[in-house]
């Protein structure tokens, strides 16, 4: 059974308590497209209540109306007392606002999922904020396997089941992948006991988003993969591949300089610095 | 000697029963409030226990004529006793009475020690091995000393020395039959069982004088729309006092575990543990002394609670384990066999729902099939748009295009399972067949809420229930009728709280309707033998034992029954979202019922519910088919001759029969 995480209780004063602020946002069902947790939003906070030794902030930054409390309850229903919310009105850049409030707090551990459900959905947040911070981004986790002194050890997703393990110094900005661990179930008790609390922050409008026409996604025809597999291991192989690049190459023991260099030269190569 | 001394005792006795009787109270009353009427409940005990008490401990002659007797004659021997003894009230005919009654008690009591000799399983044993001594000690040393007071004996009879060992063995009686009956002994089944039937926390349960009937299944409603009013059970004090109360008038006869499926089937519950573990909490203290037989697979002595302290732990052990809870596929079947009217489904899914709605610990796919009902109001996530697919060729009316229909036809959520959706076909062919004026809601329809509630989500069961209850206020019809005992339950039975009232008829009690009205007629049964499985909830919840059968009949068939049918009907494992929670046992449920259809040597199993279709037919190996009424009903559909009639008419014996 899951610990009773109602009360986070400070533990004693050797082990220092890990600040981490979870992001979530509201989700979008599917099928019905009703409100709901997102999924890898939920998966974030998931990773987080597994933190024996985190105190986690749970934070929004958006639109705050019947609709997305509802949904946003839905978090709290995990075992939060509260929610803090920044409240944001429609089409404002809310990485403006979350970037000064994680300035402010100084949190070690910020979680997110990989991309929101509904919205841009482009899962630039992260990396916005990442920029704004200055701080590590790790993308795509699994599983936050350790954190001691100043450094958590994770696990990132790859393709076919691959695990990575990587250790990054905090403060640092983590996106949670589909492999994380299945959120909790919500309970309805703690869901409605739950405060949202709002704070006043600036909101920035977003200049691109508004000379942007935003219409439906259309669901497009798949191009259907010929797999020519002889055995049955390769067609599970491929079926199980997610996308994958060509080329790359592994750098180690190289010299930041260096290998600002060979990234610099690859985003080049790429065509996304010109 | 004993005439000074026998005052002295019986009141010193009846004292003490009545400072034990005022701590239980006390126990009692750390329970929730419960309004009851006082009175009314006391004034009712006598028909209560007479008729519909007796009704369920008439079901074994044998034991039932023990109680009689031993019960009857120990009330009229107390009660006597006191005149007589306490108060010196020999003259007359009391003194002869009384020998009348303790002897009466002594003859139930050599049949309590005989059952005694060799117990069932099922029995506890424990201080209730002992029972039948102390009722002869009482039966006897009462009619002993009494012999004298009528006369029969001189008074000064024997020497000091037996009027000392004659005292001895009545202090013992009298210690068991008063003290023991307010303090905890064996005995206190008799003083909570009769405040038990006083202040029940289901009044309608029982038979009215003007002939009512006596059924109360339906789950009461968690108010909440009080913030402050608690979700469900956590802690034994969160129950209402009056089933607490029930809880201590249990008798540990163990009726309740003899039928109980999961139990049979290793899963560990066992009903009268469970009652046993709340009187335990109640009081608090450990299991260690229950001496009867254990949830399979977890050993006595391990768990211990207090009133105030939880029931189920977060971690680690507390007063009951979260997959005993879990088990429960909330048959009924223990609920419909106790003597002592003790409700353990209410409990278990009052302890459910604090699980759920409060630690969010639903287990298995429990969560993901609530989650489903939140976001797509079916438990399987499906499209609420693709609801009627199956029925893209069939053009059936909408209320939303009618308006309104004689008949609404409820599918439920079988609509998006293929097997079920053969039945619900069957079912559409019949009442075009009879010419029928219905409609269905369509995509309008939600999941009835059923599921959700046995998991103990009723925020998930309010909200569906009330959308539905609002879809369903739109149109006007006569009457629901669907396939689906479950929904048939919830809509007849549980939405009536909620502000929706409506007459709901199962699918085969609409058949034999419409067969009496002479709207059907069937080719004769080719088949082989057939066998009928009642589901828990279209018999026991709702009482239809016969309309299926008697369709059943009006096809031709011969129903051989299984031992377990009717009120006894073993259930198929899949109520109660127990399907879901799949708590591991030895066995499984459904592989048991099939057995039971083995042994009837029946090559078909007729059922009336899709869940019973599921669970039964996806039993491996089995004997027998799998088939729904509706579908044996529109496959032996012929032409209805032009001149049939009303069959109630034209055939009257038959009438008798079938209404
Ligand atoms: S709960 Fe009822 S049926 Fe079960 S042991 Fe107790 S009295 Fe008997
Ligand atoms: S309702 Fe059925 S499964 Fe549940 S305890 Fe009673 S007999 Fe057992």
């Amino acid at each position: 059974m899951p610990p009773d995480i109602q009360a986070p209780k400070r533990r004693a004063s050797t082990t220092p308590v890990l600040d981490v602020v979870a992001l979530v946002s509201v989700g979008r069902h599917p099928v019905t497209g009703r409100g709901r947790r997102a999924d890898l939003d939920a998966r974030g906070v998931e990773l987080a209540l597994s933190l024996p030794e985190a105190q986690t902030r749970l934070v929004h930054a958006g639109r705050y109306d019947a609709d997305s409390e509802q949904a946003l309850r839905g978090y709290l229903g995990m075992g939060f007392k509260d929610l803090t919310l920044l409240e944001q009105p429609a089409g404002s850049d809310v990485s403006v606002a979350l970037g000064e409030a994680l300035e402010d707090w100084g949190p070690q551990l910020v979680i997110a999922g990989e991309r929101a459900e509904q919205g841009e959905g482009s899962g630039m947040l992260a990396y916005l904020l990442a920029e704004r911070l200055g701080w590590p981004l790790v993308q795509g986790l699994a599983a936050i396997e350790e954190v001691s002194q100043g450094v958590a050890t994770v696990l990132q997703a790859l393709p076919r089941g691959q695990r990575r393990r990587l250790k990054v110094r905090l403060p640092a900005i983590v996106t949670v992948d589909s492999a994380a661990p299945a959120a909790r179930q919500s309970a309805f008790g703690p869901a409605r006991r739950g405060e949202c609390q709002s704070l006043t922050v600036d909101a920035c409008k977003d200049e691109a988003l508004s000379s942007w026409t935003m219409q439906p996604a259309r669901k497009r025809p798949k191009r259907l993969k010929i797999v020519k597999a002889a055995s049955a291991r390769d067609r599970f192989k491929a079926a199980a591949a997610k996308a994958e690049g060509g080329g790359g190459q592994v750098l180690s023991d190289v010299t930041p300089d260096e290998g600002a260099e060979a990234i610099y030269k690859l985003l080049k190569d790429e065509g996304v610095l010109r | 000697m004993l005439d000074t001394l026998l005052p002295i005792l019986i009141a010193g006795a009846l004292a003490l029963a009545v400072v034990g009787a005022w701590r239980r109270v006390r126990l009692w009353r750390q329970g929730r409030p419960a309004p009851v009427s006082l009175l009314k409940g006391l004034a009712a005990i006598p028909r209560r226990y007479l008729v519909d008490l007796h009704h369920v401990v008439a079901r074994d002659k044998m034991i039932s004529n023990t109680h009689v007797a031993t019960a009857g004659g120990f009330v009229a021997a107390a009660v006597l006793m006191v005149l007589v003894h306490g108060l010196g009230l020999a003259e007359g005919i009391l003194g002869w009475v009384l020998l009348a009654a303790s002897a009466t008690m002594f003859a139930g009591s050599c049949f309590v020690a005989r059952r005694r000799r060799n117990p069932p399983a099922r029995l506890s044993k424990g201080p209730w091995m002992r029972l039948p001594k102390s009722l002869m000690a009482f039966s006897l040393s009462t009619f002993a000393i009494t012999l004298p007071a009528v006369g029969l004996l001189p008074e000064d009879f024997g020497s000091w020395i037996l009027a000392l060992v004659l005292s001895a063995v009545l202090v013992w009686g009298l210690g068991e039959m008063f003290f023991g009956m307010t303090w905890g002994g064996p005995m206190k089944h008799a003083f909570a069982g009769a405040l038990h039937l006083a202040f029940h926390r289901r009044p309608d349960r029982f038979s009215t004088k003007e002939g009512g009937e006596g059924r109360s299944t339906g789950l009461k409603a968690l108010n909440l729309d009080d913030h402050e009013a608690p979700l469900g059970v956590e802690t034994p004090s969160d129950f209402t006092w009056n089933q607490l109360l029930g809880f201590d008038a249990c008798v540990q006869c163990g009726r309740c575990e003899a039928v109980c499926p999961a139990f049979a089937a290793g899963q560990p519950l066992n009903p009268k543990k469970l009652i046993q573990d709340m009187v335990v909490g109640m009081a608090g203290g450990s299991d260690a002394e229950y001496a009867g037989s254990p949830y399979p697979g977890k050993p006595v002595g391990e768990h211990e609670g207090s009133a105030d302290g939880p029931i189920v732990a977060r971690q680690g052990k507390a007063l009951v384990d979260a997959d005993t809870l879990w088990s429960c596929t909330t048959c009924r079947a223990c609920v419909e066999e106790c003597p002592m009217m003790i409700e353990h489904v209410d409990a278990i899914v009052d302890m459910r729902r604090f699980m759920t709605l409060e630690h969010g610990n639903t287990p298995n796919k429990g969560a993901e099939v609530l989650d489903n009902l939140i976001a797509t109001d079916n438990p399987g996530g499906f499209d609420p748009g693709a609801r009627m697919h199956w029925a893209a060729d069939l053009a059936l009316p909408l209320m939303a295009d009618r308006g309104e229909a004689e008949v609404l036809l409820w599918l439920g959520d079988g609509a998006y399972d293929m097997r079920n959706q053969r039945t619900l076909r069957s079912l559409v062919k019949v009442l075009r067949a009879a010419d029928v004026d219905f409609a269905v809601l369509g995509d309008e329809e939600r999941d009835s809420g059923d599921v959700a509630r046995r998991l103990g989500d009723e925020a998930t069961f309010q909200s569906l229930a009330k959308r539905n209850i609002a879809t369903l206020s739109k149109y006007r019809f006569k009457r629901i009728v669907t396939c689906d005992p479950h929904s048939f339950h919830v809509l007849g039975n549980e939405y009536g709280e909620l502000g929706g009232e409506y007459e709901v008829r199962h699918h085969s009690t609409f058949i034999a309707e419409l067969y009496d009205a002479g709207k059907l007629a069937f080719a004769p049964w080719k088949g082989g033998r057939v066998t009928y499985h009642d589901p828990c909830y279209l018999g026991r919840y709702n009482g239809e034992f016969e309309a299926p059968r008697n369709v059943l009949k009006a096809l031709g068939i011969e129903v051989a029954e299984m031992e377990r049918s009717g009120f006894r009907s073993r259930c198929c494992g899949g109520g109660g979202g127990a399907a879901i929670t799949d708590v591991p046992g030895k066995q499984r449920i459904p592989d048991m019922r099939m057995g039971d259809v083995g042994e009837t040597g029946a090559d078909m199993v007729a059922v009336g519910c899709p869940q019973c279709t599921a669970m039964l037919e996806g039993v491996v190996d089995s004997t027998a088919e799998v088939r729904d009424i509706a579908e044996l009903v529109a496959n032996a559909l012929v032409e209805a001759p032009a001149s049939a009639g009303d069959r109630s008419q034209a055939q009257g014996p038959q009438a008798v029969e079938v209404s």
